[in-house]
């Protein structure tokens, strides 16, 4: 459960926050052109922060209370194989969703 | 003004164009809007909270960290901080965008960076690029068209899981949803090696760091990993250069 005290202060704090995030150059920089090592960053945030927040939740599922789940891990790996070789999203959520769900059937 | 004669339909064509291009995200935006919502809903928010959070954020990836951090009770700044990491591609975008669409009155671009969104920017680059003959104003035009059909599904499918919300029975495993969903929109952009070399510190520091307090793990582990991918693309490149 979340503590609601601080609910309001991260929606409106992170509204404000993405808003600048995409407001900084478009709004600010206008037509300057930007520092190659600070372009050179950006282009690795989604790659460098989504794993980083997937890979404990793979490894220890909340739903397990923290135990690896095999189920779960394989249901992990097929995504992602999947994605890696087809490139395609809705493929590989349903590829995941499928072997999840096949799994624990069978595991029960 | 001899221009303004021909201007409307120019960019009403532009719009449209848009529209038809962003519209199939939907099938994607709309999922992910509903898992929002359901998932928003199950960790305690009420409808107003949940719809709130996808009207002032617009970023699913930084709302679903945001809550999760939430229900791991993280400190305020470092969900926070956290979330907005996750948003930085989006001042990528902003810069990237800003060649095209730089010129436009200030009021425009104040705009235009409320629906700088992964996919009108899927769209707008590769538009942009393709029609280097584009007006500022078209281009304006293209942009919130691509927008069109996305912003207010987004809106519409959060509300919808936020009904949705705990009639979800758990034997459902949608607490594995975010995984799966984040897996699937991540392997795509595993194109390089320096972006494969990311992802795997970024693995491998979260996990190490997973005992950190205040769920701190996340944000080193990000840090790290978008040094690691820079280094190593600089590296990768200075090779190719020397054969």
């Amino acid at each position: 459960m979340i503590d609601k005290s601080h609910l309001w202060v991260v929606i409106i704090g992170l509204g404000i926050g993405s808003y600048l995030l995409r407001f900084a150059f478009i709004g600010l920089v206008g037509g300057r052109q930007m520092p190659d090592w600070l372009l050179r960053h950006l282009r690795y945030t989604a790659v460098a922060v989504l794993p980083a927040l997937v890979a404990p939740l793979v490894a220890w599922p909340a739903a397990t209370d923290g135990a690896l789940d095999p189920a779960r891990l394989t249901a992990a790996l097929v995504t992602l194989g999947v994605g890696l070789v087809t490139r395609n999203v809705f493929g590989s959520i349903f590829a995941g969703a499928a072997t999840l769900y096949a799994l624990l059937y069978l595991l029960g | 003004m001899s221009a303004t004669t021909t201007k409307s339909p120019s960019l009403g064509e532009a719009f449209w164009r848009g529209c038809r291009h962003g519209a199939p995200f939907v099938l994607v935006v709309g999922p992910f809007a509903i898992l929002f919502g359901v998932l928003a809903t199950e960790a305690g928010l009420n409808v107003l909270e949940t719809l709130a959070f996808s009207v002032v954020v617009v970023a699913g990836a930084a709302q679903f960290t945001a809550l999760q951090l939430m229900t791991e009770e993280a400190p305020t700044l470092i969900v926070l901080a956290s979330a907005l990491a996750v948003n930085l591609r989006m001042a990528m975008y902003s810069a990237s965008l800003t060649p095209y669409l730089g010129a436009a009155p200030l009021w425009q671009r104040a705009l235009i960076a409320y629906i700088i969104l992964d996919q009108s920017y899927a769209c707008a680059s590769v538009e942009f690029e393709k029609k280097q003959d584009m007006t500022v104003p078209e281009r304006i035009a293209y942009f919130a068209g691509t927008s069109a059909p996305v912003v207010p599904s987004w809106y519409f499918c959060t509300y919808l899981g936020a009904g949705i919300g705990t009639r979800v029975p758990d034997s459902w495993a949608l607490d594995f949803a975010l995984p799966i969903t984040f897996l699937a929109l991540m392997a795509p952009m595993l194109r390089t090696r320096a972006h494969l070399i990311a992802a795997i510190v970024s693995v491998v520091v979260s996990l190490l760091a997973a005992g950190l307090p205040y769920s701190m793990g996340l944000l080193i582990a990000g840090v790290l990993a978008m040094m690691a991918g820079a280094r190593a693309e600089l590296y990768f490149d200075e090779k190719a250069r020397r054969t």
